[in-house]
């Protein structure tokens, strides 16, 4: 028998009995409904972290100053005072993939507007920092490379910082002081809001690291350099030649550790990938869990089925029905239930995760490899569990199935 | 035995040179049960050619089933050989077997064996299906099946709208539509009242005679045995007597003995008839 007959038999057969097979379905659309949705919400979170780490600059190359190691005694990270602007010059005209950086060093400093005052993060950098990082103004101006050389005393403010200091008032052009120090506010940074660690990225204040390094620290050397390389690749393969052009200028002899850290945009993403990967295929696991239940109700209703069939497979292997035959008939019912429960089961799953993310406003993301996993494993699951039933009607002996009460 | 055979065919005019359709030779057929061996055939030796009308008869254990089933390609001797329209079948495959059942035998049975919620054209068309024969092909020869056994009209009826008589004629067209060697009643009658058990026995008298159709029957009716051509008598797994019908039914005969459904419908029909003259009679008035 070819198979569009087979095929139109299992659909006359289903719906022959329409209330058992849409239960039986049940459980198969049930299972392929929580894992499409599952999967899309677990794709939309991974997504919305991937976009946050993007908006750091995935081209990105973080260059920290290390530890090194005085008579055996290690001090801690940025302990070092190797890593200078001249370090930073180096790379941008020995190593063509990076194409901009911009240096760094912070502390913390006590400061005061009017009679407000607070303590905050205050970071000493270029222009080209706001740059690599993505980060605009919302309102003013960032200072200028002229403004770094002469060391000026300008600076851009974080809107927490804007918000505790200035209260109502408009900060550009107002002079508020750092220290001791008075600066001239340029501009105020767009808000980032909390950081993946809950840390409030807005309560910052940045101005030219000439300025910082002397009049604030006192200090020579930089604490990081913020690198941005020509494309995503080119940071990854920019780390090699980075590290032995630093490990040359800092005269580091072979064997000794690296007084410096590199840290590219892949890595953070890789770790943020890996955490949100391992959460997808956990909440899929259980989510098939219930489309292995579903097979089982197929399972259970094909050899009901078979049983309550019984003559109708006598008569039609009296009239020529190969074994074949019929268990190609039954197998094909099962699939057939299997596969429209997983059809069902999809758009349920589109349906559902359309609505978390309307009413929930959960980030959703429909993958098109979770569809046809989907709709590969609910075939699966109908020939796996369809087989041992279609495999018990054909091997019934004709006659005894004749005579079944 | 043979001489009987050809003697048996001579008396129902039927050519003494057709060929045997159904030809067994000492066939054996032992059921192992574990411990014990049931012994259901013993030496079964016997021949039905093209055209005859065959009852098969005897009580229940004389094997009678048996030989019907191994008849029906249904079950295998264990020993022996069973030539069916000329090759041996006993050493096929199930899958041959199927094959050979679908093309060369047409069944009917007592309980009908129709599928339910199935029109009775395509239970007709059933054994078609697994022909291999285009799906335009199967509705013509299953109409055609239809309209020999007399229910062309009631081609699109399920087997529930239709009465025992006319769900036995289905399958009996069923067994037709492959154009079958042989066509296996088994008890065919044994579920219906003994008019419409003439009545069937009308149609398999008919198509015996006018299309040469090669019919075995097993029944355990003596009534229904006389409107076969020839009886073969099963006792204890072996053939005891095989007889020609001497003083054979005519079902077309004794059908006029017995009043038609048609006639009392029509009865039926007139007393309404009256009965609703009267009532407008008295309406007028």
């Amino acid at each position: 028998m070819d198979f569009m007959n087979t095929f139109r038999l299992a659909l006359r057969a289903l719906a022959r009995n329409k209330m058992r097979s849409a239960l039986t379905m049940l459980g198969i659309i049930i299972g392929v409904g929580a894992v499409i949705a599952v999967v899309s919400i677990g794709q939309g979170a991974n997504y919305k972290v991937q976009q946050g780490i993007a908006a750091m600059g995935t081209n990105a190359v973080f260059i920290a100053a290390g530890s090194n190691r005085a008579g055996g005694v290690r001090q801690g990270q940025g302990g070092v005072k190797t890593l200078t602007i001249d370090d930073m010059n180096a790379i941008l005209q020995q190593i063509p993939l990076i194409k901009e950086a911009a240096p760094s060093l912070t502390n913390r400093q006590q400061v005061v507007y009017g009679n407000q005052n607070w303590n905050t993060q205050v970071t000493g950098t270029a222009p080209a920092y706001f740059d690599i990082r993505s980060w605009p103004v919302q309102s003013g101006s960032v200072f200028s490379d002229e403004e770094v050389d002469l060391a000026a005393n300008v600076c851009v403010i974080g809107t927490t910082v804007e918000k505790i200091l200035f209260q109502d008032e408009d900060p550009i052009g107002k002079t508020m002081r750092i220290g001791s120090l008075p600066f001239r506010v340029d501009g105020v940074l767009a808000s980032k809001g909390q950081s993946a660690v809950g840390q409030d990225q807005d309560d910052v204040i940045f101005a030219p690291y000439t300025t910082v390094q002397r009049k604030v620290q006192g200090i020579t050397w930089v604490q990081f350099i913020n690198a941005s390389a020509v494309t995503q690749q080119a940071s990854l393969a920019a780390v090699a030649p980075i590290a032995s052009l630093l490990r040359e200028r800092h005269r580091l002899r072979p064997g000794t550790d690296d007084d410096f850290i590199i840290r590219t945009q892949a890595d953070i993403e890789d770790l943020a990938d890996q955490t949100q990967s391992t959460m997808t295929y956990l909440l899929g696991g259980i989510a098939s869990v219930s489309l292995l239940v579903g097979g089982i109700g197929i399972m259970n209703i094909m050899l009901v089925s078979v049983t309550e069939r019984t003559r109708e497979i006598g008569v039609r292997m009296a009239v020529g029905a190969t074994e074949t035959d019929v268990q190609n008939q039954f197998l094909v019912e099962a699939v057939t239930l299997s596969m429209m429960g997983g059809a069902i089961g999809i758009v349920i799953g589109l349906i559902g995760s359309a609505l978390i993310s309307n009413l929930l406003s959960w980030p959703t993301l429909i993958s098109g490899k979770a569809i046809l996993a989907a709709a590969v494993f609910s075939a699966a699951v109908g020939i796996f569990f369809g087989y041992y039933p279609a495999k018990k009607a054909a091997q019934l002996d004709p006659i005894e199935a004749l005579r079944y009460e | 035995m043979a001489e009987q055979t050809i003697s048996a065919l001579e008396q129902n005019q039927a050519p003494a040179s057709t060929k045997p359709v159904i030809r067994l030779e000492n066939v054996y057929k032992t059921y192992d049960l574990g411990e014990i061996q049931v012994q259901a055939l013993r030496g079964v030796s016997l021949e039905v050619r093209q055209g005859e009308f065959v009852a098969v008869m005897g009580p229940s254990g004389s094997g009678k089933s048996t030989i019907m089933n191994i008849l029906g390609c249904l079950d295998r001797p264990t020993k022996g050989h069973y030539y069916l329209d000329g090759v041996d079948v006993s050493g096929m495959s199930k899958t041959q077997l199927a094959g050979i059942r679908n093309k060369k035998l047409g069944f009917v049975f007592q309980q009908f064996n129709l599928l339910a919620r199935t029109s009775a054209l395509e239970n007709v068309e059933l054994p078609t299906v697994y022909a291999g024969i285009t799906p335009d092909e199967r509705a013509k020869r299953a109409m055609e099946a239809l309209r020999r056994v007399g229910l062309a009209d009631r081609a699109g009826h399920h087997p529930s709208q239709l009465s025992g008589g006319q769900q036995q004629r289905v399958a009996i067209a069923r067994g037709l539509v492959n154009r079958p060697a042989i066509l296996l009643a088994d008890e065919p009658t044994g579920n219906l009242d003994s008019r419409t058990s003439v009545e069937i026995m009308d149609i398999l008298q008919d198509l015996n005679n006018e299309q040469g159709l090669t019919i075995v029957l097993v029944t355990h009716e003596p009534d229904i045995a006389k409107f076969a051509k020839r009886t073969l008598e099963f006792r204890d797994g072996k053939l005891r007597r095989d007889s020609i019908v001497e003083d054979r039914s005519v079902a077309r005969e004794v059908l006029q003995t017995l009043p038609t459904a048609e006639e009392q419908a029509a009865e039926d029909a007139e007393d309404s008839a009256r009965q609703e003259k009267i009532a407008a009679t008295d309406g007028l008035i």
